[in-house]
């Protein structure tokens, strides 16, 4: 056993993430007074947020005095298809105008409309355009502002820091989290009266994404671990538009922003394709004809919208199908094509990341040549199920925002729901944390012997003799994920994968790595294997069991939707036992029922 | 298309605090790569424990700053077919600052600036919300444009040749952010005698910065120079300050600033 040879920080309240959510969070709870540190996994102001680009919605109405929250709320509930948590759905709906214009008063600076209020753009699935936005680099913006917020109100904050587990008390109650700094290879203990996890994405597992190298499900499976219930692990977003050449940038975000900006999608016979893909769902508000498409820009209340901004599952199940009917682009995408639609003037101002992007890593001038894009492994909807109101999680002392947290985007994710998402509900887990933490009786340690127990697993690799190198397991979970469990799905790949998956975890407690513990990225990535393979799983777990196509989720072998499965959230825990090795059960449960007075939002006419 | 046989020699530097050496990697060359793909792979082939700091891999979050091939470049935005064919490709960390271990190095120099900087603080709000046009928000944009790579800072000869100016020079990240607040339109406080303090008369105007930066940010003619323009006025030019008083532009003066 390794000798306890750590630093032991104690606070209120601990934010794992320092993305927009944990952020947010940490502002809400330092303002409260309490002890607060936030922590992350690379330097402040690197996390994934900063690579969102098309912008955060809210309903505040600058651009079309017809948009409000109704609207929002119904998109998005659309938009999810219907599995959504309407509580959330709502709360975001109401509260998102609000935390915009916060922003603005901590120095966010917005694109502009004519009477100097903050622009709205379009975006994918929203009846108005209500995004507002900085250009394509929102995500900036927006991970700065927040940044400079929590520097200058004197906030502890740990970089480069990994946590590995979370830490429980006699009673069950989170206290706190272990893990260890990436630059010295040191362990280090957080104790703290409340937690909230604000990790982000869990895109890793995919060969073709769009997340960084940070985004390996940590806080889904730390929640896991802990013994709290995850929900909609199947709802897994495919962005339509990711690079696919060269090679090495297949998968990089191309924003929705250029299709709300005017771009379009053709395949390679220059058909604009997406007309033929207007599920019954969202026909009475699309333009079935070009002309009314592209009059729809300039006059939303006479026009309906261009199919090619339906919702991100709809798009990206539509390029799958036009690339396996052989009318994909040469690398096995489709055409966005902006260049023949905007000026090169209006497309530098607007899109001045995807013309550099593209100039730089493709050598394409997206002003002058359509750009060939293909779905990319983007976003998680499901995540640890919360309350609604205080974003508490089923295990007390433990709080979850952003995408890590769960039933807020139901099967599937509108286009900036992400970023007005992180600053309502990292507001609303920073509150909540608050609440709990000064309500919290009782000691707060950490229990040396499961502080020892993580220890010893995350050193273990170093003296290993024989076992695999972490970079090849990693490899092989990827290839597994994107072959077997990626935007179509089928019952018999899905069984496939869950015997893969096991192997994995049994090979991923046996992995081998050399040199020492200083910034080691073998031994960084050995450590985040657990996170990956235990979300993997989760995330096979659901498909298997979702017996329905809808959103994120689609089934091969069951091609429409379920009304029944339409009512179920797929909740997975463990019991009993927990941690990595452990195993975890799948249970359908009900939904929240959303009111009558909501109900008729949805009804015939609205 | 690259020849299957094609190779490449990257030359990495290898070390930590007590030093280091370059290490060659011979790679098969793959077309449309770049740098920090052939990092990745020697990492998951060769050498697993090679420390290289990356995130976005598309140019967005500036962690992945090095020096390549003597030039301070992101790494994931260098493509290989831009640098001289057949020749080594040398990685280096950033000099300007400490070591931790390979390409890795401590940049909390910049994060310790960060810190003492006085917050944006806006005017009182008017009766529905405030108003900016577009024209005057575009200033302090194009530096909120910055990714925080830290290459300026890492190009900066007053900090590069010389550590001991550190204590007492923000740099041209920071500069930026001085004139982005200075700039803004809401913002009340007073940037100018801070920027004084923190070393703005040193900077010489070299542009160095200017021509690393990956994001373009006219660095030293729209950020610096203008700061200079203003420290100048605000110090030692009486019309201006009669100007101020007659117009009502009244910023908070720096002592007032840090006591909020």
């Amino acid at each position: 056993m390794a000798q306890p040879d750590y630093q032991v920080h104690d606070y209120d309240v601990i934010v794992i993430g320092a993305g927009g959510a944990g952020l947010r969070a940490t502002i809400e709870a330092k303002e409260r007074g309490l002890r607060t540190a936030v922590i992350c996994k690379s330097l402040l102001g690197k996390a994934h947020t900063v690579m969102a680009e098309g912008g955060m919605a809210a309903a505040m109405a600058n651009v079309w005095k017809e948009d409000n929250w109704q609207v929002h709320f119904r998109d998005t509930m659309r938009g999810g298809k219907m599995l959504n948590n309407w509580r959330m759905a709502q709360i975001h709906a109401l509260e998102a105008p609000d935390r915009v214009y916060e922003l603005e008063r901590w120095g966010a600076l917005f694109d502009r409309t004519d009477d100097g209020r903050i622009s709205q753009r379009d975006f994918g699935g929203h009846r108005y355009a209500r995004l507002a936005h900085v250009g394509d680099r929102t995500g900036l913006e927006l991970i700065r502002t927040l940044q400079q917020k929590v520097v200058s109100m004197g906030t502890d904050v740990f970089m480069e820091c990994k946590i590995l587990r979370l830490l429980t008390d006699a009673d069950g109650r989170v206290s706190g989290a272990v893990g260890y700094m990436r630059p010295t290879g040191e362990v280090v203990v957080f104790t703290a009266k409340a937690v909230v996890l604000a990790t982000g994405s869990i895109g890793k597992s995919w060969k073709y994404t769009s997340n960084s190298w940070e985004s390996v499900g940590d806080g889904h499976a730390m929640a896991l671990w802990a013994g709290a219930d995850v929900i909609d692990m199947e709802c897994v977003q495919f962005h339509p538009t990711g690079m696919v050449w060269p090679l090495s940038v297949r998968g990089i975000l191309v924003t929705e922003g250029v299709r709300g900006d005017g771009g379009v999608l053709r395949n390679s016979e220059g058909t604009r394709f997406m007309f033929n893909y207007v599920a019954d769902m969202f026909r009475s508000e699309t333009a079935e004809t070009e002309e009314e498409a592209d009059a729809w820009y300039d006059d939303h209340i006479n026009n309906r919208r261009t199919p090619d901004l339906l919702p991100r599952d709809e798009v990206a199940r539509a390029i799958n199908s036009e690339v396996k009917a052989g009318r994909g682009s040469p690398h096995g995408g489709v055409f966005l094509d902006i260049a023949t639609r905007r000026s090169a003037e209006y497309i530098r101002r607007r899109l001045p990341s995807m013309y550099h992007q593209f100039m730089e890593l493709a050598g394409v001038d997206i002003t002058a040549e359509a750009m060939e894009v293909g779905p990319t492994c983007h976003y998680m909807m499901g995540g640890v199920r919360v309350d609604a109101e205080t974003q508490a999680a089923t295990v007390p002392g433990l709080f979850a925002a952003g995408e890590v947290a769960g039933g807020m985007h139901g099967s599937n994710r509108l286009g900036g729901n992400s970023l007005s998402d992180l600053i309502v509900f990292g507001r609303r887990a920073g509150l909540g944390a608050a609440d709990f933490a000064e309500g919290r009786r009782g000691d707060v340690g950490a229990d040396q012997a499961q502080v020892a127990s993580v220890v010893d697993e995350a050193f273990a690799p170093f003296g290993r003799e024989g076992g695999h190198n972490p970079y090849d397991l990693h490899h092989e979970l990827q290839e597994t994920m994107q072959s077997l469990v990626g935007i179509i799905r089928k019952g018999p790949e899905l069984e496939e994968a869950l015997t893969k998956l096991e192997d994995l975890k049994q090979q991923a407690a046996k992995v081998h790595v050399s040199g020492g513990r200083q910034y080691n990225p073998g031994w960084n990535l050995a450590t985040d294997l657990p996170s990956m393979i235990t979300t993997s799983i989760a995330v096979t777990q659901g498909a298997l069991n979702r017996t329905e196509s809808r959103g994120g989720h689609t089934r091969e072998d069951f091609p429409g939707p379920d009304p029944e499965m339409g009512k179920v959230n797929f909740v997975q825990r463990q019991r009993g036992e927990h941690g990595y090795l452990a195993p975890i059960s799948i249970a359908p449960e009900p939904l929240p029922e959303m009111p009558a007075e909501l109900r008729q939002l949805f009804e015939e006419g609205n | 298309m690259a020849d299957a046989e094609d190779k490449v020699t990257m030359r990495v530097w290898r070390g930590d605090e007590n030093g280091g050496e370059f290490t060659d990697y011979v790679m098969p060359a793959v077309e449309g790569e770049v740098v920090l793909d052939v990092v990745h792979r020697i990492q998951a082939s060769e050498a697993p424990d090679l420390a290289c700091r990356w995130n976005c891999k598309a140019g967005k979050c500036g962690s992945c700053s090095a020096e390549i091939n003597g030039l301070p470049r992101l790494m994931c935005m260098t493509r290989m077919d831009t640098l001289p064919e057949g020749q080594p490709v040398t990685v280096a960390p950033m000099k300007t600052f400490p070591v931790i271990r390979d390409l890795v190095t401590d940049v909390s120099f910049n994060y310790e600036v960060a810190r003492t900087i006085p917050a944006f603080e806006p005017g009182p709000e008017p009766e529905g919300g405030y108003r900016m046009m577009q024209v005057d928000v575009e200033r302090g944009q194009e530096f909120r444009k910055c990714i925080e790579c830290f290459m300026c800072q890492n190009v900066c000869h007053v900090i590069r040749d010389h550590e001991d100016n550190k204590p007492k020079y923000a740099g041209p990240r920071f500069f930026i952010r001085f004139a982005e607040l200075e700039m803004h339109p809401l913002d009340v406080n007073d940037r100018r005698e801070l920027a004084h303090d923190k070393g703005l008369g040193m900077c010489n105007i070299t542009k160095c910065c200017t021509e690393v930066c990956p994001e373009h940010i006219k660095i030293t003619d729209n950020g610096i120079i203008p700061m200079k323009e203003r420290v100048v006025d605000a110090r030692y030019d009486p019309v201006a300050w009669l100007g101020r008083k007659l117009t009502g532009r009244r910023k908070k003066t720096a002592e007032e600033a840090a006591a909020g």
